[in-house]
């Protein structure tokens, strides 16, 4: 059986995805379950105080115990913020130790920033945490949050929520073959193809939000991921032929034509 | 009376001691699944009901949401 191993856990999907930017939880909950994802990512933020106070949660829509809950640290721009929230994520899913770490540098591009994200990460790993990692695609860093004890470094495919796809296939593809840990492309996926180009790398697999959340019809485009991450990740253990500029191979017999 | 920040707002319950399992009840929040630093510090869920509260405490308040 192909699975996606992290941290010690085997899951069958390779497609892990967010639960922002839907209309509403029942569109969150149709969209996850048509992409298949076992791990979805939550932001923890804080309670509203004394408003709505019987409103429904996302918790009631995606039970904690049928889905791997993948905490995040988005909008953290500085390593204790984002140590502070897992922390508290920790403690709010009952000692959960899976988290994705990102420590942001700029609200305008939300590119990480990866001084502040190699700090969080020493520091969350030696409190015991599985960590995977939003990061630059830059094959150093990479190799330093895998040595720091990363479960998983998560490379930028391009900005997150731009749905620009996958800007440098080639620095990916260095990361990827110098990694032992699972390396997850992580943000900027826009459409199927783009997914099945990361799968088709060698990604273990990737996260998305925007480019289910925000396509007209994101139950549609989450069946649709669900099929381009499997035809990618089969493609990839397939093997290509190939490419070959100009040694035109015909693919139907050359002799017996008829004159 | 004791003198919070909850999440980034000052609030005073006329009271003479206050647990944080007394103040998640007051806040409505019993039952609901939720964490709390204090200062700095993370409160374990089991030790609301012995966590006393200073004023001047600094809280914070948090709970899963939709999120990328």
């Amino acid at each position: 059986m192909d699975t996606l191993n992290i941290a010690g856990k085997s899951y069958n999907s390779r497609l892990l995805v967010g639960t922002g930017k839907y209309k509403d939880f029942e569109q969150t909950k149709a969209a996850i379950d048509a992409s298949g994802a076992e791990i979805v990512t939550v932001a923890i933020r804080r309670t509203n105080i004394g408003q709505n106070a019987g409103e429904p949660s996302l918790l009631d829509f995606l039970p904690p115990e049928e889905y791997t809950y993948l905490p995040n640290t988005a909008g953290c721009y500085s390593a204790d913020d984002a140590v502070r929230t897992l922390r508290l994520a920790r403690e709010l899913l009952d000692g959960h130790k899976l988290v994705k770490l990102e420590v942001l540098g700029d609200p305008r591009t939300l590119y990480p920033n990866m001084l502040e994200t190699l700090k969080a990460a020493e520091t969350l790993v030696k409190d015991g945490f599985d960590v995977m990692v939003y990061c630059s695609d830059d094959p150093i860093i990479a190799k330093q949050l895998e040595e720091l004890g990363c479960a998983a470094v998560m490379p930028l495919a391009s900005l997150i929520g731009s749905g620009m796809g996958i800007l440098n296939p080639w620095n990916l593809q260095i990361i990827i073959e110098n990694a032992k840990i699972p390396v997850l492309v992580d943000a900027g996926v826009g459409t199927a193809s783009d997914a099945a180009i990361a799968m088709e790398l060698g990604c273990q697999g990737v996260l998305m939000n925007t480019a289910i959340a925000a396509a007209q019809d994101p139950i549609l485009m989450a069946g649709a991921m669900k099929k381009a991450i499997e035809a990618g990740r089969e493609a990839f253990l397939a093997g290509r032929m190939p490419r070959k500029l100009y040694s035109a191979s015909p693919s139907s017999p050359t002799s017996g034509l008829i004159s | 009376m004791i003198h919070l920040t909850i999440n980034g707002n000052p609030r005073q319950f006329d009271v003479e001691r206050l647990t944080v399992g007394e103040l998640v009840e007051k806040l409505g929040l019993t039952g609901k699944r939720l964490a709390i630093e204090r200062n700095g510090e993370i409160v374990p869920r089991g030790n609301f009901a012995e966590a006393v509260l200073n004023s001047n405490d600094k809280l914070e308040i948090v709970g899963a949401v939709g999120g990328g």
